[in-house]
C-alpha cells in the first residue's frame, strides 16, 4: 500500500485562459486524458495544444489496438514531441506527459516549446512557473507519499496562481496510479493561503 | 568570431541581473544578493557586492543597470550624511528611502535601477521599502532583481512574521541559493548584510557554502 502510493504521479494545473489582457475563461480544464492512464497537461497557446492533443490522443490509440496493449507512457510523450518538433515553427504549446504504464511505473515527461523531450522526477510548465522554480526546488523530496504529493502540488499551483496575473480560477489535480486515475478539484477559495492572504 | 564577441561586449549595457532581497526580523532587517554583474552574455564582475552603504545603519540592494545603481546610491549617501547633520542624529529608514524614491521618480525615463532600501532606526526599529520605478512602500520583506521571479512562490510559502535573526538569515541565504541555480543572470557568492539597534554585520557566504537542494 505504501509503495502504491509512493509511486503514483499527480498532476495539477490552474485554469485560467486570458487573450492579451482579457479572461475568456476561469474554469478550463487544462489536464487532457490521452489514454486510460496517461494524461497531459497544456500550456501555451490553448488552440495550438488542443490542436496537438486530438491528434496525439488519436495516434495513441491507434499505436495502443496496434501493439495489442496499453500504450508506455513515453511512447505518448514521443508523439507529442514528433508533432512539435516538425512542426515547431507554427506551434506555441509546451506539454506534460505524466501516467502510468506497466514497464516503467509512473513517469513523467516534460515537452518542450520547441520539441526537445525531456524525462524528470517532476516538471513545472506555463507562465506562472517561473514563480515557483525556488519552491519546488526546494521543497521537492523524492518517494514522497501520495498525501505529500498532492499537498506539494496544491501548495505550488496555489502560490503561482497567487503571484501570475494570468493563472488562476480553479486548480484540477489528477492522481494517476496502477489502480486508476482520481479527479481532484479545488476550488480557488478553497486552495491553501500563505502569509499575505 | 572573436570579433563579433567583444563588439557585442561593449555595446550592450552593464546590468546587474541580480537577486535581491530584504526581510524584516524582530529587531532589525537582513538583506542579501549575490555576486555577479553582466554585460550581455559575459560576466563582467563576479564578486560585485550589491549591497551598498547609505547610512551606519541602512543600506540599499542593487539591481538593473549597474552604473544607475551605483551612482543613486552614492548620491544618496551624500544627501543623507547632509540631512543626519542637519536633524543632529541618526536618520530614519523612510528618509533614506524617500530621497532614493524622489531621485528614481523624477529620472524615471533615464534611469532603469531598482534599489531596495532597509535598515535599522530608533523610531520604527527594522523596516524594509521598495522604490521600484519611484513608488515608495513598506513591506514586511522584498525581493528583486531578474532572479527574483524564481522565488516569489519560495518567499510567499516560507515567510513567516516575527522570525529571529538566525531564521531570517537562513531564509534569506535560502532564497538567494535558489534564485542563482535557476537564473543566468545571478550567481556566484551571496553577501548578507545584518542591520540591527548594535549595528551592520556584513558576511560572504562563498559558493560552495550555500545550502543545496535534491538536484544538486
Amino acid at each position: 500500500m505504501e509503495r502504491h502510493y509512493m509511486d503514483s504521479k499527480i498532476k495539477g494545473v490552474s485554469t485560467g485562459v486570458s487573450n492579451v489582457n482579457y479572461v475568456c475563461s476561469k474554469t478550463i480544464n487544462k489536464l487532457i486524458q490521452v489514454h486510460d492512464r496517461i494524461f497531459c497537461c497544456i500550456a501555451g497557446s490553448l488552440a495550438d495544444a488542443q490542436a496537438v492533443t486530438k491528434t496525439a490522443k488519436f495516434q495513441i490509440s491507434l499505436h495502443s489496438i496496434q501493439m495489442e496493449s496499453p500504450p508506455l507512457v513515453k511512447a505518448a510523450a514521443s508523439v507529442m514531441k514528433e508533432l512539435c518538433y516538425n512542426n515547431k515553427e507554427e506551434l506555441q504549446a509546451g506539454f506534460i506527459t505524466a501516467g502510468w504504464d506497466k514497464k516503467k511505473g509512473p513517469q513523467v515527461y516534460t515537452v518542450a516549446l520547441g520539441g526537445m523531450l525531456l524525462s524528470l522526477p517532476f516538471t513545472i510548465g506555463g507562465s506562472g512557473s517561473t514563480y515557483i522554480y525556488g519552491y519546488t526546488d526546494a521543497k521537492y523530496k523524492p518517494d514522497m507519499s501520495r498525501e505529500e504529493c498532492l499537498q506539494f502540488a496544491t501548495n505550488a499551483l496555489a502560490l503561482a496562481m497567487g503571484r501570475d496575473n494570468v493563472s488562476g480560477g480553479v486548480a484540477h489535480l489528477v492522481v494517476i496510479t496502477e489502480g486508476g486515475v482520481e479527479h481532484v478539484v479545488i476550488p480557488g477559495d478553497k486552495l491553501p493561503k500563505f502569509h499575505d492572504e | 568570431m572573436l570579433e563579433e564577441s567583444t563588439e557585442s561586449e561593449w555595446q550592450s549595457e552593464v546590468k546587474t541581473g541580480t537577486t535581491i532581497i530584504a526581510v524584516e526580523f524582530n529587531g532589525g532587517v537582513v538583506l542579501g544578493s549575490d555576486s555577479r554583474v553582466s554585460a550581455g552574455e559575459t560576466v563582467v564582475n563576479r564578486v560585485m557586492n550589491k549591497l551598498s552603504l547609505l547610512h551606519d545603519k541602512i543600506y540599499c540592494a542593487l539591481s538593473g543597470s549597474a552604473a544607475d545603481a551605483q551612482t543613486i546610491a552614492e548620491m544618496v549617501n551624500y544627501q543623507l550624511d547632509v540631512h543626519s547633520i542637519e536633524i543632529g542624529e541618526d536618520p530614519q529608514v523612510r528618509s533614506a528611502a524617500t530621497l532614493v524614491k524622489n531621485i528614481s521618480y523624477k529620472y524615471k525615463e533615464e534611469l532603469s535601477a531598482h534599489l531596495i532600501v532597509a535598515g535599522w532606526d530608533r523610531r520604527g526599529g527594522g523596516q524594509v521599502f521598495v522604490t521600484l520605478n519611484g513608488l515608495l512602500s513598506r513591506q514586511p520583506f522584498a525581493v528583486g532583481g531578474s532572479g527574483s521571479s524564481y522565488v516569489y512562490g519560495f518567499v510567499d510559502a516560507e515567510y513567516q512574521k516575527g522570525m529571529s535573526k538566525e531564521d531570517c538569515q537562513q531564509f534569506v541565504v535560502n532564497t538567494i541559493s535558489l534564485a542563482m541555480s535557476r537564473d543566468g543572470s545571478s550567481g556566484g557568492v551571496a553577501y548578507l548584510v545584518t542591520i540591527d539597534e548594535k549595528g551592520a554585520e556584513e558576511k560572504c557566504i562563498l559558493g560552495n557554502e550555500l545550502p543545496t537542494f535534491y538536484d544538486q
